[in-house]
């Protein structure tokens, strides 16, 4: 075993199911012999061929148009954008075709969207989005975001195996963060979606998260505990559907909540959090649910603009603050 | 490529089979059994059964038609009591009730039901051949669009991604004259459709689309050209909506002039009249289409009128594999 970053965890896992079912096939702008804009897809070319490693025009809805009927047809695609922030210009395929067609026709789309997401590299406002919210009001869609290489590798191939499509989120700050390296297991292995991870056991105050901000989250919490407050950590790691045990679980345990998350405030993954805690742990609370997410803004370029806009450890610290007053 | 007197006589068959099934749905429209839109391709007949009559099921050929194509869905297997069944809402409807009107699919007789944004199933047919052409199967794909949906982004880069991959896809443009209200002189500065794939590369024909003949012989040369590896083709069918975009809609707007003309060019009179003039049909061989139809739409539409209704928790489930149930809304209600 040697330790890799969560960029070749995604890459390896996409290499492993290319080899063990031929239905896999990619295909995206500039993933053949660039290897993709983040070189995810580096020598997959070479490997797979032109027809399994398929460089397509700049058409996004022509791109995931062609995954779903592919998908129907018993292949299992998987289509990059080339940053998340383009999944908008297919929102009509995703929304209206994709997530439907079972419902509607009994027919599954066994098809990943993948592609980089994320700010703090100041990549503007057309480079740094965080979509998950544009779809959690999607049923039949899942989301997907991992934090660490182990993950990653694990919850690509379970993607690839879904049965439904997958929204596969990639946080670009995590990507080749040489901090987050990790061993991660030769054998084949899945981490089945649906399922959070707890990353810290606290006792006093739960903070949920994802993606990049899990770090975040756990700068906050060895700050908090020289404060004497014991803050645990769940990673939701899967964002649609989400794992409502291990978020009530925690709760119960610590009756105090923040729910972080990188993408804007409202309408967001914290809110619909909000809402299942209160409907289903409101007796176990001593403290409202606190959220802590970036500002309702596009996102800025500019490094102080961006680090404004985004969630600091110092407004996770404010708020559990805030919380332990209860 | 010659059609003999059956299958001439099967083309009569399905644009009347077209024509009388619309005709009950209309009925039972304002009898108020179908609820929401009703959507008929009158005087669009010989476009839609025409072309998909190019198709070879045999060959595992796929077809996806737009809500004014029934004729195509019927020539490629679908059964007028599933059509019945689906606009009646029933539960054993291939939808469950879930979807409407010709939203339906069956990928066994190869046909795949569209969805209500158009370009979209352009872009999902071009995946279904990217499909077949890796699994070594030498299908061809058709699916069709109105002049109209030509002006979205999804019909642009689905077109473009045809021609630049070259799959064995045949576009059937169906030039009906309006998109809802609005005339093709608003939506476009071109007078053919047929212009919007040249700038891709890709062939194309126009042709008359209230002759069946016609249509039947250009989608034939394209199948075959797809099915040699020629790549997608795109044929413009000239034809006229003969009533309102749906049901609700008076076509005020149309000008009656226009009407008159285009009902002189009826394509179910045109074909019945060649029949007989090129003697290759007697009035008594029409006679007997038309009873084959009228016995047949009888016996389906009582067959979907005897369906049940959904129950109303039927809404719940099939939406993720595994069958894992949304929670139900209102408090306290777990599944």
């Amino acid at each position: 075993m040697s330790s890799i970053t969560l960029l070749e965890a995604i890459r390896q896992g996409l290499w492993e199911e290319m080899e063990r079912d031929d239905r896999v096939f990619l295909l995206g702008e500039d993933i053949g012999i660039y290897g993709g804009a983040f070189k995810v897809t580096d020598g997959f070319v070479r490997r797979f061929g032109e027809e399994r490693v398929v460089d397509t025009p700049i058409s996004e809805s022509a791109i995931v148009g062609a995954a779903c009927g592919a998908a129907m047809m018993g292949m299992r695609p998987v289509a990059e954008m080339q940053f998340i922030d383009f999944i908008s210009c297919c929102f009509d395929i995703l929304r209206n075709y994709a997530a439907t067609s079972r419902y509607r026709q009994d027919i599954g789309i066994p098809m990943v969207v993948r592609g980089p997401c994320g700010g703090g590299v100041h990549g503007g406002p057309f480079h740094s989005q965080n979509v998950e919210s544009f779809f959690l009001n999607t049923p039949g869609l899942k989301m997907v975001e991992p934090s660490t290489p182990y993950d990653a590798k694990g919850l690509i191939k379970a993607a690839i195996r879904d049965e439904d499509p997958v929204l596969f989120f990639e946080h670009k700050f995590l990507y080749r963060n040489p901090k987050i390296k990790q061993e991660v297991p030769a054998d084949d292995y899945i981490v089945p979606i649906g399922k959070a991870a707890i990353r810290r056991e606290g006792r006093d105050l739960s903070i949920i998260t994802y993606g990049a901000m899990v770090y975040t989250a756990l700068d906050a919490a060895d700050r908090l505990k020289d404060e004497g407050v014991d803050a645990e950590i769940i990673d939701l790691r899967t964002l649609l559907p989400f794992d409502r045990e291990a978020v009530l679980e925690s709760v119960k345990k610590t009756s105090k909540v923040i729910i972080l998350h990188e993408a804007t405030r409202t309408g967001g993954m914290a809110g619909e959090l909000t809402a299942v805690i209160n409907e289903e742990a409101f007796e176990y609370l001593d403290g409202p649910v606190m959220r802590v997410t970036s500002i309702d803004t596009p996102v800025p370029y500019a490094p102080p603009l961006e680090e404004f806009f985004m969630p600091q450890v110092d407004d996770v610290l404010k708020a559990a603050r805030a919380l332990a007053a209860y | 490529m010659e059609l003999d007197k059956r299958q001439q006589l099967e083309l009569l068959f399905f644009m009347r089979l077209t024509r009388s099934l619309e005709d009950r749905l209309d009925n039972l429209y304002k009898q108020g059994k179908i609820v929401g839109g009703l959507f008929r391709s009158l005087g669009q007949e010989a476009t839609a059964v025409g072309s998909a009559y190019a198709l070879d099921g045999k060959k595992g050929d796929m077809l996806s038609p737009l809500t004014r194509d029934l004729g195509a869905l019927l020539v490629k297997g679908a059964l007028p009591r599933e059509v019945f069944a689906s606009y009646l809402w029933r539960a054993t409807s291939l939808s469950r009730g879930r979807d409407q009107n010709i939203h339906i699919t069956d990928l066994k007789r190869g046909f795949i039901g569209t969805i209500s944004p158009l370009g979209t199933l352009i872009a999902v047919m071009n995946g279904v051949m990217l499909a077949t052409r890796m699994q070594k199967k030498q299908s061809v794909g058709m699916v069709y669009i109105g002049d109209g949906g030509t002006s979205t982004g999804a019909f642009h880069e689905a077109a473009n991604f045809a021609a630049v991959q070259n799959l064995p896809l045949v576009i059937i443009g169906e030039n009906n004259s309006y998109a809802y209200t609005t005339p093709t002189t608003r939506q476009m500065r071109i007078l053919n459709l047929a212009d919007r794939v040249k700038a891709y590369g890709m062939p194309s024909e126009i042709i008359d689309g209230n002759d069946v003949m016609a249509v039947y012989g250009s989608a034939q040369r394209a199948v075959d050209r797809a099915r040699e590896g020629g790549g997608p083709t795109f044929i413009e069918a000239k034809t006229f909506r003969m009533r309102g975009h749906a049901a609700h809609d008076d076509q005020s707007y149309v000008a009656k002039e226009l009407l008159d003309q285009w009902r002189k060019r009826d394509p179910i009179a045109h074909l019945e009249k060649a029949l007989k003039d090129n003697k290759v049909a007697s009035a008594g061989d029409i006679e007997q289409v038309n009873k084959r139809v009228a016995s047949l739409l009888d016996e389906d539409l009582a067959w979907a009128e005897s369906q049940p209704s959904p129950a109303p928790e039927d809404a719940l489930g099939g939406v993720y594999a595994g069958d894992v149930k949304p929670k139900a809304v209102s408090a306290g209600s777990e599944d």
